[in-house]
């Protein structure tokens, strides 16, 4: 009934190449967007837009990036937290550089500069593939981090080393700094998110996505078709770390509000790459379900005791929280190792048959 | 039903429940904290937040409240992470008519909650960590970090060694070590120890430990054994602080001329060490042990079954410091009561009580927390207390011995470094500092 290609006639190229070719799933997606956009800024309470939705639309954003390389391009990466770090720090170092600059533009700014970081380090994927490129990323990890923590230069000499992100405006409203509305953030994240997922989701269908899915399937077989590797994996590696960066100057603006190395730890890297695994390697819509997911459960699961009124001890709720999380995570990839992008899938191949299923 | 059918059903039953958070208000004084008793970290954050909360539920069992006014405590886990830490504030401080006072117990976290927590009008209580330069009450109106900060801590660590040395002039051409954490709070203390070691003119080298893994310290002793600096003092937390002690003992550093800051020196920190740890010394600003009047109540708490811990294990070094943190609270909220009224207090009026809080020797001895808990007097441009000191303790493979009478830090040396680097962050944020006078 619902996700019918059938009776749906395209008259002109552009309506066959359209991102959403199903008028269903076309309106599906702009509701949810207007809903996200109109309606969830009046409804939501500050908790859910400061501490759920900011958060999580932010790592949304870093998975895609981590999924472009490694869903799409098939280069395992574990130096997600770094180029985080390497957009927040340059975005700090830009926007005290240059009060005068607009923030969109820090933002888009701080992303290049992980960009160009992330190139340098994904030139040893040319040489290195699987779980060794896995140990070369790691070393981006913690030599960025080192870096960031270790010259003075990168925080203005500050003496904490944990400089404050300075307020910014946008529009006459201000969007980074903790004296920013939380719906002013919101929205400015949520504009991020849905520009940089709509990019990447017309990327990875097009020419420069086929190159990179090539690579993915079959390097050797891509090369003879002539697909060059070198400008193939290290644009996989510049859109990652671009993305990465973003995500990272949003957390370290909208979100922390300080600009601080450890928030980039190891840790971040391997939740965002939980995020791109429950959500489903290659899959955009798998990198929201994932980043939801994995953000969201931890929460949940240490607030749940209290709201059906149990009075349990906050360690132990937290050891309950770490198991739990532990055996979902087992269960799911059990379940369905392709994610939650697949699970999306199954349900929209059922909703097509509903109600008369054969 | 198939497996994947009960996976969907949890799913929505799950987004269901998170739609019925936030009910249940109920009326009375909330102070929520902000804990973590898990995580490599929960060795010094376990008895903090059990001394903090028997405090507090003391008041509740003996007096009914504060007067009359109950209060309402909760705890949320944390794990000494920034971003959970964050999470935490947004979702406490709004629950049961919203927050009195905010303690982080994390200067990371500190950090990251000053400019939220100064937008939400919610004062931050961060005793003896956090931003030093908080200090400066013109710049930080809602941050308060009494009894003493890092940077005085230092100073008067630096002139206990000069003691030991037999005076000021004794430290030239000395080569000391400063072992610390590699994070906010470890890194705190260096711009001072820098004019200290210019103006006394001996040297240090600095050896971080980076906090993924602060349990590897062996290549820094084995530094610290060829460098044989004269005296080694540490910034150290949690699972750090006993690594550290048990390394200094392979290596036979003397223990007697490694000192801990006020976080480095509790008994999780020593006990591990068994005893290669006896003669490590520690900077504290409270007492230690049961042998206080206060502990009559706290007895009867656990008497009436409402204690939070297992009995045996109160009264330890951080155990007391919660229990100091959780006595200021209460005294800054019947400060604030005797401006406003014996009703519920809001964060802004429990931000004047705290400015206007003044713990005397004679209302600490009310308390029965003499020799518990420093005297502390706040005003409006000094958010540290006047007269910041702390004594210096000593473990002696059985209990912390306190060694020293207060020792005062150099505050002419520290507050002029404090006001400058508040100036600059007013600076950098736009703030114009008020006026205090």
């Amino acid at each position: 009934m619902f996700y019918r290609e059938a009776g749906i006639f395209k008259t002109s190229y552009a309506a066959d190449q359209a991102l959403f070719r199903i008028p269903f799933d076309r309106i599906f997606v702009i509701s949810v967007v207007l809903f996200a956009a109109l309606v969830i800024p009046v409804i939501g309470n500050e908790y859910w837009l400061g501490s759920i939705l900011i958060p999580t639309l932010i790592m949304a954003i870093a998975t895609i990036g981590l999924n472009i390389l490694l869903g799409y391009c098939g280069q395992l990466s574990l130096g997600t937290g770094a180029f985080m770090a390497a957009g927040a720090f340059m975005g700090y170092k830009i926007a005290t550089a240059f009060p005068w600059m607009p923030i969109w533009a820090v933002v888009i700014l701080g992303g290049i500069c992980a960009a160009m970081i992330g190139v340098a380090f994904g030139l040893p994927s040319l040489r290195i593939k699987g779980f060794y490129l896995a140990v070369t990323t790691l070393a981006a990890q913690f030599f960025l981090l080192w870096l960031f923590q270790k010259v003075p230069w990168f925080v203005n000499y500050s003496i904490s080393g944990v400089p404050t992100a300075p307020p910014r405006e946008m529009f006459g409203y201000l969007v980074t700094g903790a004296e920013a509305s939380v719906e002013a953030r919101y929205l400015f994240i949520l504009a991020f998110t849905v520009i940089l997922a709509l990019i990447a989701a017309n990327l990875v269908r097009g020419r420069i996505g086929r190159t990179w899915m090539a690579i993915r399937d079959m390097d050797i077989a891509a090369e003879l078709i002539g697909i060059k590797p070198l400008p193939t994996k290290l644009s996989a590696f510049a859109v990652s770390s671009f993305y990465c960066g973003v995500a990272g100057v949003l957390w370290a603006f909208c979100y922390i509000n300080t600009v601080e190395a450890t928030a980039f730890d190891i840790f971040r890297s391997f939740t965002v790459l939980f995020m791109v695994i429950i959500g489903g390697l290659g899959s955009i819509l798998g990198c929201f379900l994932g980043a939801f997911f994995i953000f969201l459960l931890p929460i949940f699961l240490n607030s749940a005791p209290g709201w059906v009124g149990l009075e349990v001890p906050t360690e132990l709720i937290s050891h309950v929280e770490f198991m739990v999380f532990g055996a979902l995570i087992v269960f799911f990839l059990i379940v369905e190792p392709h994610g939650l992008a697949r699970l999306w899938a199954i349900t929209k191949e059922k909703l097509r048959l509903w109600p008369f299923p054969y | 039903m198939n497996f994947r059918s009960v996976t969907m059903t949890v799913a929505a039953a799950a987004v269901g429940l998170v739609g019925l958070a936030g009910a249940a208000q109920a009326e009375g004084q909330f102070i929520p904290n902000l804990v973590y008793k898990t995580g490599p970290y929960a060795p010094s954050g376990t008895p903090t937040a059990h001394g903090f909360a028997d405090y507090l539920a003391m008041i509740n069992h003996r007096d009914g409240g504060i007067n009359g006014v109950e209060i309402i405590y909760e705890e949320c886990e944390t794990g000494y992470k920034t971003d959970r830490g964050v999470e935490c504030y947004d979702r406490v401080k709004n629950q049961h008519g919203g927050a009195t006072v905010i303690n982080p117990w994390s200067t990371g976290i500190t950090y990251a909650l000053i400019e939220k927590a100064t937008a939400d009008k919610i004062p931050l209580l961060s005793m003896g960590y956090g931003r030093t330069s908080a200090a400066d009450g013109r710049v930080f109106p809602y941050v308060f970090n009494f009894p003493s900060t890092y940077w005085n801590q230092m100073t008067a660590v630096i002139k206990y060694i000069a003691e030991q040395e037999g005076g000021y002039d004794k430290l030239k051409g000395q080569n000391l070590g400063f072992i610390y954490l590699d994070h906010p709070y470890g890194k705190e203390p260096i711009p001072t120890l820098d004019i200290l070691a210019e103006k006394y003119g001996f040297t240090y080298d600095k050896y971080p430990v980076p906090p993924a893994a602060m349990t590897e310290q062996k290549s820094i002793w084995l530094q610290v054994r060829r460098s044989r600096p004269a005296y080694m003092i540490m910034w150290g937390w949690g699972a750090m602080n006993s690594t550290a002690i048990n390394e200094a003992s392979n290596v036979k550093y003397p223990m007697d001329k490694f000192i801990g800051n006020w976080w480095s020196a509790a008994e999780p920190d020593v006990i591990p060490a068994g005893d290669g740890a006896v003669g490590y010394k520690g900077a504290t600003f409270n007492g230690v042990g049961t042998d206080f009047k206060v502990y009559e109540d706290i007895n009867a708490l656990y008497d009436a079954g409402k204690g939070s811990w297992n009995r045996e294990e109160i009264g330890g070094v951080l155990y007391s410091r919660g229990m100091a943190a959780a006595a200021y609270v209460v005294e800054a909220i019947r400060t604030a009561q005797g401006q406003y009224g014996n009703r519920v207090i809001t964060g802004e009026e429990m931000r004047w009580g705290m400015e206007n809080l003044n713990v005397t020797a004679e209302r600490v001895e009310e308390l029965g927390m003499t020799g518990l808990m420093p005297p502390v007097a706040i005003t409006c441009d000094n958010h540290e207390g006047q007269d910041p000191a702390i004594k210096i303790q000593q473990w002696n493979g059985k209990a912390w011995e306190i060694k020293t009478d207060w020792i005062k830090a150099d505050t002419a040396l520290t507050r002029p470094l404090i006001e400058q680097d508040a100036d600059q962050y007013a600076k950098e944020n736009s703030i114009t500092p008020r006026s205090c006078s």
